[in-house]
């Protein structure tokens, strides 16, 4: 699954390195670092992480690995999930 | 003096059960005078930007004269420890919660909490099995209570055993934050500062036994850790572990109370959260919103003249902001009034904002999204047997002292 | 047909062509989608790759935490759009409303959004930017191609410029536990962003983390050995570096080079559009069909001036876009302005930086909260009188009040008592910006320019 993250709006809470230690992580006091592209197996971190962002940063799609990967972008893509 | 009645109405006793009205009255005048020293701040945007404004103070010690004596403002002064975090300002703020930090969570211990939820699970089942074949419980004394109980004790080191000692410490402490306990102040004041005393003697105790012999746990790594910011004083030990564990004891209990009350007032939404756990992610989020368990910070001062909504609030003031009337505020939120778990953007003040954000947020949501699951998964039928519950005095600690439901049974 | 009637008709079955498939491109289309756009959408990207984030490139990436070719963007919802993706846009024919693609196709359109971007600009010897083992980092390839190398341990990186992006990198290989020499034209590093001030406070960051930084100092020339290995690097003040891996972090370049020719307002400093995002021609006259969003625009903003601000920023980016795709399909007076008050931030060496408003036109420069030496700190800005920016390192709870300072245009410096005002805060001193007229590494928000009523908008040539 994708994710992204509003570093902007991030205020380092770090409410998401602890939710969901295996895809973000505190880099200091503040800085956070992610994985932009989390497993599947690591979903339910990422939801726990994304639901409780006190500044709603998180942004996540739920685009299957298959579904994008770079085969189907020439043509018309289907439809992506998102929540 | 209408006005001045309406902040009375709110601490009364008689309004606990719903003061969402009285708030709802409170944010047409979104900055309120009370006297000459205290300012009551009712609506989202003005509580948000005090907040994150640097001229606001969390240290009592900024109070001027005047107001050090309105409502609220004398119970630290009289103790033995000096303010734990929660009361300072940057950089000693700073400074004592990056130290409680480091045992707690990321950058150095990110996988403590998360390597909880085992465990978390284990209370939590043994708490409803431990129900037996009663069909009516209290979900205060039988749940909520002991579950964060049995979690802070076993964080931080204290004895499980111990815990009826320090239970009614925690109780008359955070009574100390009511503005309306019933009881005259210098009494109040004097049972107070025993209470902390007693439990500064106890946790010193604690203390020196984990310093010789220190275990995995946050007390333990307190005691020993050096890091860049060196030691903590022993007193800085003391208040700090006050701090946890106290608000270990009188919180999360109300948002699991909280959360019960509102899914058996909400039943659509217990029944979907029993077909998807899942559903618990976003309920947790809108209860903290819609019940938040801290319902207002009592304890903030002006370090300058400020100025916000029209009002000028004097350098020195006290001021409340009362979450939990941002938190219904329409400006902010439409249909506030309504319990919805499927709420866009919703970024409420349950856990306050800024540098005080509340320090156990991960945990307490942890704990309340597997109680309040498990709770849904696992009781049949299950009903209030009185609405509105019995509720505690505490004004700003605000739950229900009782929530008696009945049930058919439960599922293993 | 009546104008409502031809705005209906657009939003219903119009051609709408984006140019530029990253990240102001991707959300411009979803905005579009969003705001019940039903025509057809039609993205075009140079790049082989559907849109991705830039910024984990030079921090995650580089750091082996996540890959370059899994970065790409999640999406809001479903564009049902046409990607013309690895395929540059070549030029534009604005009388025949056409975009021509490399591939000799063309593209009509009845809107069509520019959102180009930037490239890294290359080191200027071509022959020495072609040796194995000198890089640039703007793109997932290049990021792809840098990590490899770095996970080869290499002897020592030399990193050329010390704006975000070359810090970034160099805190990276430090965190590696790789050999880094920063060599920096400026008097610090992110002098030219945040003045030196702040560029001390960076110094001595990079300093404690072991980075071997040589500030006021050019690269004038990189060698290679004979199969065209990068071998070593000669510096102006006449000394010499080993080093096996140089990495050119000389700011960017904004790509409108395509548009060469086609009588739009575009060159090197970007394409100059309204506040509404609706792009000039040569002219000064702005245009209704052609808008522009993300790095390579440059508009006026009502907080500054109305100078035209170009803003390298993600946020900026992604503010734009949505302004822009809502203007597109929307008439005159539904229309908005782009007004978002510029924002950025860096991750390194541990340290989060993070800004709001436009501290290059500081003047002077206050240590409002904490303190330089502790590298915790929130630095306010101000210029004529009022706060115009602020910048903390790791304080950034603190920023939503000084944004607000920025927006109401308070007095400067701050007349107030605040929480952790420390001695060095209590007057304030000169920013130290470089002199505008010397070129540096990357300054992130550059000035240029007036309002669009100013007749003295000169454009200057692509390609100077």
């Amino acid at each position: 699954m994708r994710l992204v993250v509003d570093l902007n709006r991030c205020q380092g809470y770090a409410q998401c390195a602890f939710l969901a230690p295996d895809v973000f992580a505190m880099h200091g006091e503040e800085s956070l670092l992610y994985n932009p592209h989390a497993d599947e197996t690591h979903r339910d971190q990422v939801l726990r992480a994304a639901t409780a962002c006190p500044v709603q940063a998180i942004l996540v799609d739920d685009m299957s690995d298959a579904s994008a990967a770079a085969g189907d972008i020439a043509g018309r893509e289907g439809p992506a999930g998102v929540r | 003096m209408t006005q001045a009645t309406l902040l009375r109405q709110i601490i009364d006793y008689s309004s606990r059960a719903d003061p969402y009205p009285l708030y709802a009255e409170l944010r047409k005048t979104p900055v309120l005078q009370e006297g000459d020293d205290l300012f009551v701040v009712s609506t989202y945007w003005e509580i948000k930007s005090l907040l994150h404004d640097p001229r606001i103070s969390s240290d009592a010690r900024n109070l001027s004269p005047s107001a050090a004596g309105t409502l609220l403002q004398e119970e630290e002064e009289a103790s033995a420890l000096p303010p734990a975090f929660l009361r300072l300002d940057p950089p000693e703020h700073d400074r004592l919660r990056r130290m409680t930090m480091r045992p707690f969570g990321p950058p150095e211990t990110p996988r403590r909490v998360h390597n909880m939820r085992g465990e978390l699970a284990r209370i939590v089942s043994g708490l409803i099995d431990g129900f037996g074949d009663r069909n009516r419980i209290d979900v205060v004394d039988d749940f909520s209570y002991p579950f964060p109980v049995t979690v802070i004790c076993r964080l931080l080191g204290v004895p499980r055993e111990d815990e009826a000692l320090f239970h009614s410490w925690a109780d008359t402490i955070a009574a100390g934050l009511d503005p309306d306990p019933g009881q005259d102040p210098g009494e109040r004041r004097r049972v107070t500062q025993q209470a902390r005393t007693e439990l500064g003697k106890y946790l010193s105790g604690l203390i020196d036994e984990r310093s010789g012999a220190p275990g995995d746990d946050m007390l333990s790594a307190l005691v020993t850790q050096h890091g860049e910011d060196g030691q903590m004083t022993r007193m800085e030990l003391l208040s700090t572990a006050s701090l946890l564990l106290i608000a270990g004891h009188e919180t999360t209990v109300n948002l699991i109370t909280n959360g019960m009350l509102t899914l058996l007032r909400n039943p659509d939404v217990l029944e979907r959260l029993r077909g998807d756990p899942g559903l618990a992610l976003p309920i947790v989020e809108e209860l903290l919103r819609f019940e938040p368990p801290v319902q207002l910070l009592p304890q903030r001062t002006t370090l300058a003249d400020i100025d916000i909504n029209g009002v000028t609030i004097p350098k020195g003031a006290s001021v409340w902001l009362v979450l939990a009337s941002g938190n219904r505020d329409p400006q902010r939120f439409p249909d506030p009034d309504r319990f919805d778990p499927d709420r866009k953007d919703n970024q409420h003040l349950g856990f306050g904002s800024g540098i005080h954000n509340c320090f156990g947020a991960p945990l307490a949501r942890l704990e309340a999204q597997l109680a309040l699951t498990e709770l849904a998964r696992r009781l049949n039928s299950p009903r209030l047997v009185e609405d509105p519950p019995p509720y505690r005095q505490n004004a700003v600690l605000r739950g229900p002292r009782h929530l008696n439901i009945t049930f058919d049974g439960f599922h293993a | 047909m009546s104008g409502d009637g031809a705005l209906a008709w657009l939003r219903r079955e119009g051609r709408i062509v984006i140019v530029g498939a990253s990240l102001a491109g991707l959300r411009a289309a979803e905005t579009l989608r969003k705001e019940g756009f039903t025509g057809s959408l039609t993205l075009i990207g140079d790049e082989p790759h559907e849109p991705y984030d830039r910024p984990p490139l030079s921090k995650q990436v580089l750091l082996g935490h996540a890959t370059a070719d899994r970065t790409a963007l999640p999406r809001r919802l479903a564009l049902d759009a046409h990607w013309r993706l690895g395929v540059a846009a070549t030029g534009l024919d604005m009388a025949a409303k056409r975009v021509r693609l490399a591939d000799g196709d063309e593209v009509e359109y009845d809107r069509l959004l520019i959102a180009t971007g930037v490239h890294a600009r290359p080191w200027p010897h071509k022959s020495e930017a072609e040796l194995d083992g000198v890089f640039v980092l703007r793109t997932r390839d290049d990021a792809a191609r840098l990590q490899r190398r770095l996970a080869a341990s290499p002897r020592r990186v030399l990193v050329i410029g010390a704006g975000f992006t070359g810090s970034e990198i160099a805190s990276a290989c430090r965190e590696r536990g790789l050999p880094v020499t920063v060599a920096e034209r400026g008097a610090a590093p992110l002098v030219g962003a945040l003045g030196g001030v702040i560029g001390r406070a960076a110094a001595d960051l990079q300093r404690e983390h072991g980075v071997d930084l040589r500030c006021g100092i050019m690269v004038t020339a990189l060698e290679g050995d004979a199969p065209g290995r990068l071998r070593r690097a000669h510096l102006s003040d006449g000394t010499t570096i080993d080093t096996d891996v140089a990495v050119v972090s000389l700011g960017a370049t904004r790509n409108t080079e395509w548009l060469a020719g086609s009588g739009l307002g575009a060159g090197p400093r970007g394409i100059a559009c309204d506040a509404g995002c609706r792009a000039f021609d040569v002219r000064g006259i702005v245009t209704d069909d052609v808008f522009v969003a993300g790095d390579v625009a440059r508009s006026p903003h009502a907080l500054f001036g109305y100078q035209f601000l170009s803003l390298e920023h993600w946020g900026n980016a992604v503010a734009q876009a949505e302004t822009a795709a809502h203007n597109m399909i929307s008439s005159s007076s539904e229309r908005r302005p782009h007004l978002w008050v510029p924002a950025f931030w860096s991750a390194q060496f541990g340290v989060n930086i993070k800004s709001v408003g436009v501290p290059s036109l500081g003047e002077e420069v206050i240590v409002a909260q904490g303190s330089l030496s502790d590298r915790r700190f929130t630095c306010v800005y101000g210029y004529q009188g009022r706060v115009i920016a602020a910048v903390a390192f790791d304080q950034t709870k603190w920023l939503e009040f000084y944004q607000r300072q920025i927006e109401s245009a308070a007095p400067f410096p701050p007349d107030y008592p605040s929480v952790d005002r420390r001695p060095e805060g209590l007057r304030p001193v000169p920013a130290e910006f470089p002199d505008p007229s010397l070129p540096t590494h990357g300054p992130s928000v550059t000035v240029s320019g007036y309002s669009p009523t100013d007749q003295r908008i000169t454009f200057v040539p692509a390609h100077a």
